[in-house]
């Protein structure tokens, strides 16, 4: 039985007030809830405000670099199969630096859980748009506001249809570790968009900003519903809902692999006589 | 496209009556368009010619392109042990008349043409082959298997039966109506008959693989115990990841296409930061995408090995094409300081055994490795003994994961620089984790030894020095270049990787003709131990750095590392390999300061 403080109990760099402390007390939340062993967990993160949440956890980490961190644990899954395996980054991490990674990672479909803290801002570098800010939103390096129409994640990977899509708010904490604890459950790549205030660069998407418009999506919504989840993907304005927006069932990376049922990599031997086989094929 | 009495000209030079000596060596040039059945033809004679005992070097020359554009297929074979592709031919297969045009300049005074009757060059000194009336269009290159195998007076049962291997293999084909075809061409050359192609049986040697660069880097991996392969196509490197899928199921390793260079090698990091050995195959401009990933291996201590099979650059350059123009970017790929080692295989046999040694190399220092080669060796044929795979031992990750000391501590400050290691998820001898005090943290940031990021500036001076540290140990295992010769010789020719076997045989050639010769051939290009080198140097009289590529970069590389300057450089970039030839006559016409 692991306790809460099981999960670590770190001082962090983070600005007082940022949404950042919120989504680390939701993610060890949703680890006890599941009494996932620490040391059979490995989150891997990027660069930036958000990819230094692992180091405030019990956990095996590995922080690579921005916006590599979906290849980085794909190949972790490879590698061991056992181990669960939890992404955690900004947006500028997952949807700018490594875009391709996103996309191709919900084609490939590995049994990864996908944290966004979701800021609309790039915080480590002091400000910059990211690809979620808002057209018009003003920075000192778009003095004139943003030109750019936002990405949509949550539209983009229902619409490429991926396992497990959700979005949280760390206003919402219980609600956010609840959709972590299914997103880890699902078989296949699950994405948790966070909606997060930054208190330092993002002042127009404040926590009062988000708490106003988000609500929870009700019961009445079937998230096997792929049509129904292209629009509700596709809200944001006066209302965001925040919950399940989407799932299916098509089979994981994983399942496509017999070697990956067999444990750790490091475990298999190397089938001597079938190499040499091969080799005899080059007579 | 030249006018054809220009060609008829040139293909009267020939003449094949009247010389009755068997050859010992030959060289082979068969040309074409892609898509004109020309592996058909080459494949099945250079897997026959490897079965009787023959030694080969092929040089494969081709467009980027998959249908269409000149491509040819260039295979020396001697009865003896030969080691470099030669220009002059002595057979010249010509699928096309682009390739008489391209080529007969380059043919023997002795040589021959072996072309279609229906090109049309109306003359005897030729072999023109009746195709149409001997086979149908389908099966026109089992009927040339047939006349240059008879041309060469290979063992029918040989060739029978690597050509029944070919098309069984190959869906779609009836092997019986192929065979027929061979035969129709094998009797129709006994019935022109000419005796002077004739290869002299070989000395034993028998029981070889026919195997190139690529597939050798396979298979090393695959003995070395290498369990992922994470690739994005690029051309030369792409056989090597396409033999280990093929491969994958049987071996239970993953080889995965990723999305992009950065994605693969950050995946074989994640692989292999978890225990599972990781490669990945590349040429120049994946690498260079790979650059940040390379530096990330080094600063978080992750094995990865790299095989970078060179093209010529810069840019896309010529995708199809050979060149040795990447050693100053591999050895400076990266920012940051961090500790590497590169190695540079001169034959097929080295690739296997360099790739072994390249995956003990980063596992033991927990650093990338670097295998370079280059599309001529990548795609170079030889005749290779078989390797010991059954009594060679593998990596065993598990047994070198140790927990002794807990609290793990990745980045823990050791003598040697090299932490011991535990893999996440698992403790020691990879027995299932089972405390928190078996966390296994690493990052990209400057660490402390629990693998922590910091802004200590102590410790970054620590962890610096610890990382630099391992190229101590490297500099102890270092492969030493390789010297054939004589000793203080008056010319001293200096290689590294593909270009050994041409120097070889251009340092036996000045022997011969009296003059002192030596070569220095390196396999490791990085680290270089300078003092054991330096002595060889400074006793010749001169000495030349034989390389492909414009500038001279390892010329430069042994300036650096000996003090040594070299003052004369045979340099080769045109995109073909450095030949025997080649080098002879750089040398022989004082112009070897290009
Ligand atoms: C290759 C590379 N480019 C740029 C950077 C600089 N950089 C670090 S974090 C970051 C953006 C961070 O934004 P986000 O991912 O949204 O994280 P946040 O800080 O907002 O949590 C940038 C541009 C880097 N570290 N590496
Ligand atoms: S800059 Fe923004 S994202 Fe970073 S810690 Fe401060 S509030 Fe959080
Ligand atoms: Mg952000």
């Amino acid at each position: 039985m692991f306790e809460l403080r099981d999960y670590g109990d770190f001082e962090t760099a983070w600005c007082p007030g940022c949404g950042n402390h919120s989504i680390l007390k939701a993610v060890k939340d949703a680890l006890f809830r599941l009494q996932l062993a620490p040391y059979n967990v490995l989150f891997v993160s990027g660069i930036g405000q958000a990819a230094k949440a692992p180091h405030y956890l019990k956990s095996n980490v590995f922080n690579g670099l921005h916006g590599r961190s979906l290849p980085v644990a794909t190949g972790a899954r490879i590698g061991n199969p056992d181990l669960k395996v939890i992404v955690e980054s900004g947006d500028g991490c997952h949807y700018g630096e490594g875009g391709n990674h996103f996309l191709a990672a919900i084609r490939r479909n590995v049994d990864i859980t996908m944290l966004v803290h979701n800021n609309q801002v790039y915080g480590l570098t002091k400000g910059q748009a990211s690809p979620t800010s808002a057209t018009g939103f003003v920075t000192k390096t778009q003095p004139q506001g943003v030109y750019n129409s936002p990405f949509n994640p949550l539209q983009v990977a229902v619409a490429m249809k991926a396992g497990f899509v959700a979005r949280g708010f760390s206003g919402q904490i219980e609600h956010l570790s609840n959709l972590i604890q299914q997103g880890i459950a699902h078989r296949g790549l699950s994405l948790i968009d966070i909606l997060q205030p930054c208190v330092s660069f993002n002042k127009v998407n404040t926590f009062g900003w988000y708490n106003q418009r988000c609500y929870m999506i009700g019961d009445d919504h079937d998230p096997f519903d792929r049509n129904k989840a292209l629009l509700l993907a596709d809200e944001w304005g006066d209302r965001i809902p925040i919950g399940v927006i989407y799932r299916n069932d098509r089979p994981a990376f994983e399942d496509h692999f017999d070697v990956l049922k067999q444990g750790p990599a490091a475990k298999r031997p190397v089938q001597k006589d079938v190499l040499n086989g091969i080799m005899n094929s080059y007579l | 496209m030249g006018n054809r009495s220009s060609v008829e000209d040139i293909v009267k030079t020939v003449n094949i009556v009247g010389l009755e000596m068997q050859k010992s060596v030959l060289n082979i040039l068969i040309g074409g368009e892609a898509g004109q059945g020309l592996v058909t033809l080459s494949q099945i004679l250079t897997k026959a010619l490897v079965r009787a005992g023959y030694s080969i070097v092929v040089t494969q020359s081709y467009h980027s392109r998959i249908r269409g554009g000149h491509n040819t297929y260039a295979l020396r074979v001697a009865d003896s042990e030969i080691q470099a592709p030669a220009e002059a031919i002595d057979i010249l297969v010509a699928l096309n008349m682009e390739t008489v045009e391209i080529h007969s300049g380059t043919l023997n005074t002795n040589g021959i043409v072996v072309l279609d009757e229906a090109l049309g060059i109306g003359n005897a000194s030729h072999v023109a082959v009746p195709f149409k009336a001997l086979t149908s269009d389908r099966h026109w290159n089992a009927t040339a298997v047939g006349v240059v195998s008879e041309i060469l007076g290979l063992d029918e049962h040989i060739i029978d039966r690597a050509a029944q291997d070919f098309f069984s293999k190959h869906s779609g084909i009836s092997v019986e109506d192929s065979m027929k075809s061979l035969n129709a061409g094998r009797d129709w050359m006994k019935s022109v008959s000419t005796e002077s192609f004739k290869l002299v049986k070989p000395v034993g040697n028998s029981g070889r693989m026919m195997m190139n660069g690529n597939e050798a880097i396979a298979l090393g991996a695959l003995s070395a115990g290498m369990k992922t392969c994470c690739f994005y196509p690029m051309t030369p490197a792409t056989s090597i990841s396409v033999a280990l899928c093929e491969y994958a199921k049987k071996m239970g390793i993953i080889a995965e296409q990723a999305e992009d260079e950065i994605s693969a090698i950050n995946m074989a990091i994640g692989a292999s930061f978890c225990g599972a050995p990781s490669l990945v195959p590349t040429s120049g401009g994946g690498f260079a995408l790979m650059a940040e990933g390379l530096s990330l291996a080094g600063m978080t201590e992750t094995p990865v090995v790299i095989a970078l099979a060179q093209r010529p650059g810069p840019s896309t350059g010529l995708p199809t094409r050979t060149e040795q123009g990447d050693l100053e970017f591999a050895l400076h790929a990266g920012h940051g300081e961090f500790t590497r080692a590169i190695f540079a295989p001169g034959t097929v046999e080295e690739c296997f055994w360099l790739t072994r040694h390249a995956f003990a190399i980063a596992d033991e220092y927990r650093i990338p490795v670097i295998i370079m080669t280059d599309q001529f060796l990548a795609d170079c044929y030889r005749s290779v003994e078989p390797f010991p795979v059954l009594e060679l031992d593998h990596l065993d990750v598990c047994s070198d994961t140790m927990g002794e000391s807990l609290p793990h501590l990745t980045y823990r400050i050791t003598e040697n620089g090299v932490s011991p290691r535990l893999l996440p998820g698992l403790s020691k001898n990879c027995v299932v984790a089972h405390s928190s005090e078996e966390l296994v943290i690493a990052d990209s940031d400057e660490h402390t030894e629990d693998g922590h990021l910091t802004e200590d500036l102590s410790v970054r001076i620590r962890m610096v020095d610890k990382r630099n540290r391992k190229l101590d140990g490297l500099k102890q295992k270092i492969v030493r270049p390789t010297f054939h010769g004589d000793s203080s010789p008056d010319i001293l020719m200096v290689c590294w990787g593909s270009t050994r076997g041409s120097v070889h045989e251009a340092c036996e050639h000045i022997r011969k003709n009296g003059t002192e010769a030596g070569y220095l051939h390196f396999s490791q290009v990085w680290p270089i131990d300078s003092a054991s080198v330096n002595d060889t140097l400074l006793s010749a009289k001169s000495v030349v750095v034989v390389e492909s590529n414009s500038t001279g970069q390892f010329c430069r590389l042994l300036r650096r590392e000996t003090g040594y300057h070299a003052e004369k450089q045979v340099l080769r970039y045109d995109g073909l390999p450095v030949t025997p030839e080649y080098i002879l006559e750089k040398l022989g016409s004082g112009k070897e300061n290009v």
